[in-house]
């Protein structure tokens, strides 16, 4: 089959981003041609900022050299500019650089010219030492400039002209900012914000001209600007002047061939121009009425409009919520947003001059609609991930402008701030992760997404605790073109479009009782998933249909496979079950046994109250577990996504302040929950008085005993972030502790996504959400609990399920060596 | 020379899972079967930090190691991008159900 034609006009970074995400869905469909108008490969615009103020060279910021084109068999046409489009013919015509005429016929033609500085229309304007800031061309005029002249005035104080001046300060030259507007950067920040950025700027040696109308550009003898000429009458010195009061879409050429435009070229939601051959994607575009000068929407535009142009069709693109930030060494500045007040909202202002910090986040009912942050910007990302996503944040609106959060309470104290931290600070503890290697795989390898960076570094690819911190890094490394994850339909994998709660709900509604059957459903990209989808796939069968779908061993992780914890070797820990913590001589002598005769290196107390052998060989497992069924114990599942233990104190029954029988509830409630899998680990506690011995505040499920009953708490967690138990409710005896725990937990089982702790499943939820099921509603609660009880009868000790093995030897073998 | 030893029956290695191999030439060969019946062999260590590759979750035609989670392709041995690093892998057959390794 002949190879369609795909003609691409304009070499930047939407376009570049277009064809990247095609060649990965299609990658044999087209045959493509670009025409670039400057004479380098992509390049990083939003970079040039670090080039001008001496940070980096124009071969960092390089993010597809002339090789990338190669290898994906693109014809490139560098310093070309095309000069007409013909709609009838199907055809591009093109002045290539050194003058030839250059015709191209196209199936699809892709527009992606950006846009041009906006150029004051005054006298003087097209004298030499006037330039606006686009490109490197601009960039390296300016470097030039400020290398022979002294005196600088940057029209315009938005962010570009922001970074404009700061690099030629940088570069020894004195530098005037003249604005139009009351205060610095007005479409970003709010007066005081502004007012608090010029005053850091000014202490940098910037100077500024505040509501200024420039008149005229004076011509010095030697035929280059000299001065700038305000309609005040006052007169500044200016060997060089930077334009940047605005861009405009580059529409010339769609103009001119008659496609449909209006401040900018009009496209749907597919990027698809009035001639449904013709798309066109980035600044030049104008969507819903809106043209974007920020990169993240663009790569949200590049997704869509490659979809379509692999003939795909799916997804739309609905418009962005945009933020920015200023890449001032050493000035932190975020806004998110629309913070303008309007009519029907609410500000919440926190501001503190001594220590130079100012937040106002915009509320509109229970939602978060702007955000500006000055001096302490660590909690933007979070900000603007709760204001893209529309969460409801009146639970939290009394603490809502501290902040929070993405950060770990672990290993992360002092080190929040990620622009001031030095290149050598530790960022991820789990992989030995410092600074300067994430900001260099960043700039190196042109890394958006905080995906990438995990492929690329691992940085917050382990625990993940570091991930606010990342976040941030690639926020202050990449400026405006950060866009935080979309986490509420985030995909669930690269094999799958499919969010965690599409999954869900498909196999909930569709009755989809095993992996293959669910993934054949929902279309999975790939043959059989992968490490990340097929554990998740596997919970979510068996926990909406228990007794009915198939549980599928090579869908487990390796640990709920051999039924112990795999260790750094290779080798495995065991863990036999103490109920409630409590064990007897015949127990332990039997574990002292076992660790003789299996040579076992290393015994330890674990934090749940039982006992560890650690460095035991895989073949050795199922007799050391008919060892122990022998005496009576069976597995404790400390390596699953599934109940691990009940802590308790020792109540009542001993202690002297005990009010309740601790140890009994326990084991009761341990026994209720034995073999229960989850979406992540579920730990209980129950202790017999507000002392609280057995740390009922960290728990999934914490029980403290009073004298008139007990208080339950949920939603704990002692691990990365330590997170304190939300209180429940209060009730009176132990039935009702079974009850009402037992239907919280069947709530999160039947709710939760794979992996997600019962801490972050009540931080997306609600609280609210949880008391309307249940303890609003009895009928709710009472049919939660009996589902538990369902799923869990007839569970059999999976360590004797091994032992025993009654398929004739089939599950043994897993756990034998061959030996040749 | 090639030098094929028999393993055991095809049947006897769980789809999309593994067993292990121990040779005294070569220390531990992990040997799996994938989705659509076929078999391989590759060092039963991960470039990476030796992790056992043989307890990994086996997708297409590649494991992910239980330890750190990098992707090993199994006919080549290769990490998938950006890991970098390779493991050993040996010439493996099936006739008449049963697996044969060229050790």
């Amino acid at each position: 089959m002949r190879k369609l034609k795909l003609v691409m006009v304009g070499n930047g970074m939407a376009g570049v981003r277009t064809l990247e995400e095609l060649r990965k869905i299609a990658p044999e469909l087209y045959d493509i041609t670009v025409f670039g108008a400057e004479p380098h490969p992509n390049y990083n615009r939003i970079l040039l900022s670090p080039v001008l103020a001496g940070e980096m060279t124009i071969q960092d910021i390089i993010l597809n050299d002339l090789q990338w084109y190669a290898d994906n068999d693109i014809t490139l046409h560098l310093g070309s500019k095309v000069t007409e489009i013909d709609r009838k013919r199907r055809s591009v015509v093109a002045t290539g650089k050194d003058g030839e005429r250059i015709v191209v016929d196209y199936d699809r033609l892709l527009i992606a010219t950006g846009s041009t500085p906006f150029v004051l229309p005054i006298p003087g304007k097209d004298l030499p030492g006037v330039i606006s800031y686009r490109d490197i061309k601009d960039t390296d005029e300016m470097i030039a400039a400020a290398a022979t002249y002294k005196h600088a005035v940057v029209i315009g104080a938005g962010l570009l002209g922001l970074e404009a001046a700061n690099g030629l300060a940088l570069r020894g030259m004195d530098v005037t900012v003249v604005h139009i507007a009351d205060w610095i950067m007005e479409r970003q920040l709010d007066r005081t914000a502004g007012r608090m950025l010029q005053s850091a700027l000014e202490a940098k040696g910037m100077r500024f001209k505040m509501n200024a109308q420039t008149a005229e550009l004076v011509k010095g003898e030697s035929g280059r600007v000299c001065a700038i000429k305000f309609k005040d009458g006052e007169t500044l010195p200016a060997d060089l002047v930077c334009m940047a009061a605005g861009i405009r879409p580059n529409v010339e050429l769609a103009e001119k061939a008659g496609i449909y435009c209006n401040r900018g070229i009009v496209v749907n939601d597919t990027l698809q121009t009035y001639d449904p051959r013709i798309y066109a994607v980035g600044e030049c575009a104008n969507h819903r009425g809106t043209a974007y000068g920020l990169v993240a929407p663009l790569f949200e535009q590049a997704k869509v409009c490659a979809n379509h142009l692999a003939m795909f069709g799916i997804g739309r693109y609905q418009g962005s919520v945009t933020s920015t930030k200023l890449k001032v060494t050493g000035i932190d500045v975020f806004s998110a947003g629309d913070f303008s007040g309007a009519e029907g909202t609410e500000d919440i202002v926190l501001h503190d001059p001594g220590m130079g910090v100012y937040k106002r986040l915009v509320l509109k009912g229970d939602r978060l609609v702007g955000a500006v942050l000055y001096g302490d910007t660590k909690d933007g990302a979070w900000y603007f991930q709760l204001l893209k996503d529309e969460q409801d944040i009146g639970d939290i609106r009394d603490h809502l402008v501290f902040g929070n959060a993405h950060l770990g309470d672990v290993g992360h104290k002092g080190n929040s701030l990620a622009a001031s931290m030095p290149d050598s600070a530790e960022v991820c503890g789990c992989n030995g992760v410092c600074k300067g290697s994430i900001v260099k795989a960043i700039q190196e390898h042109g890394l958006f997404s905080l995906d990438d960076v995990r492929k690329h570094t691992k940085a917050s690819s382990s625990c993940g605790s570091c991930t606010g911190l990342v976040e941030q890094i690639l926020a202050s490394t990449i400026g405006g073109a950060y866009q935080p994850a979309d986490s509420k339909n985030k995909a669930l994998c690269g094999c799958t479009d499919h969010s965690h709660g599409d999954v869900r709900k498909a196999i909930k509604d569709h009755k989809l009782l095993s992996v293959t059957e669910a993934q054949r459903f929902l279309e999975w990209k790939t043959p059989n998933g992968c490490a990340t989808c097929r554990p998740a796939l596997n919970y979510y069968c068996i926990s909406t249909w228990p007794h009915e779908a198939t549980d599928d061993p090579q869908s487990r992780f390796i640990n709920e496979r051999a039924h112990a914890n795999i260790q750094k070797d290779g080798t495995y820990s065991v863990v036999p079950r103490m109920w409630g913590g409590l064990t007897t001589p015949n127990e332990l002598r039997a574990i002292a046994d076992a660790a003789e005769k299996y040579k076992v290196p290393t015994v330890k107390v674990t934090g749940g109250q039982r006992i560890d052998l650690l460095g035991v060989k895989k073949e050795d497992l199922p007799a050391m577990w008919a060892d122990f069924a022998a005496a009576g114990m069976c597995s404790g599942h400390a390596y699953g996504k599934s109940l691990r233990t009940v802590k308790t104190c020792v109540g009542s029954e001993h202690c002297r302040f005990g009010t309740q029988r601790s140890m009994d509830l326990g084991v009761k409630l341990e026994k209720m929950l034995f073999g229960m899998w989850s979406p992540h680990k579920v730990k209980l506690a129950v202790s017999g008085c507000p002392r609280n011995c057995a740390e009922s505040g960290i728990k999934d499920i914490g029980v403290i005993g009073v004298d008139s009953g007990y208080e339950l708490y949920i939603g704990g967690n002692g691990g990365i972030k330590t997170e304190v138990a939300q209180f429940f409710c209060k009730v009176q005896d132990d039935d009702e502790v079974m009850e009402y725990g037992g239907a919280f937990i069947q709530l999160y089982r039947e709710e939760g996504f794979y992996l997600e702790r019962t801490c972050h499943y009540l931080e997306r939820v609600g609280m609210e959400h949880i008391k309307q099921h249940v303890l609003e509603d009895a009928g709710k609660r009472k049919a939660l609990y009996e589902k538990l009880r369902f799923a869990l009868q007839n569970y059999k000790d999976p360590w004797a399920e091994i032992f025993e093995d009654k398929s004739g030897g089939e599950l043994k073998r897993n756990f034998e060596l061959i030996k040749v | 020379m090639s030098n094929w030893k028999r393993i055991c029956a095809a049947a006897e290695v769980p789809v999309l899972g593994a067993r292990v191999v121990e040779s005294e030439a070569h220390g531990r060969i992990a040997v799996f079967r994938n989705a659509d019946d076929e078999v391989f062999a590759v060092h039963d260590k991960c470039p990476h930090k030796a992790g056992p590759l043989s307890q990994g979750i086996v997708h297409g035609r590649t494991v992910t190691c239980p330890l750190h989670s990098w992707k090993i392709q199994l006919e080549d041995g290769q990490a998938v991008a950006p890991d970098v690093g390779c493991v050993k892998h040996f010439p493996v057959k099936v006739e008449n159900g049963e697996i044969f390794l060229d050790l």
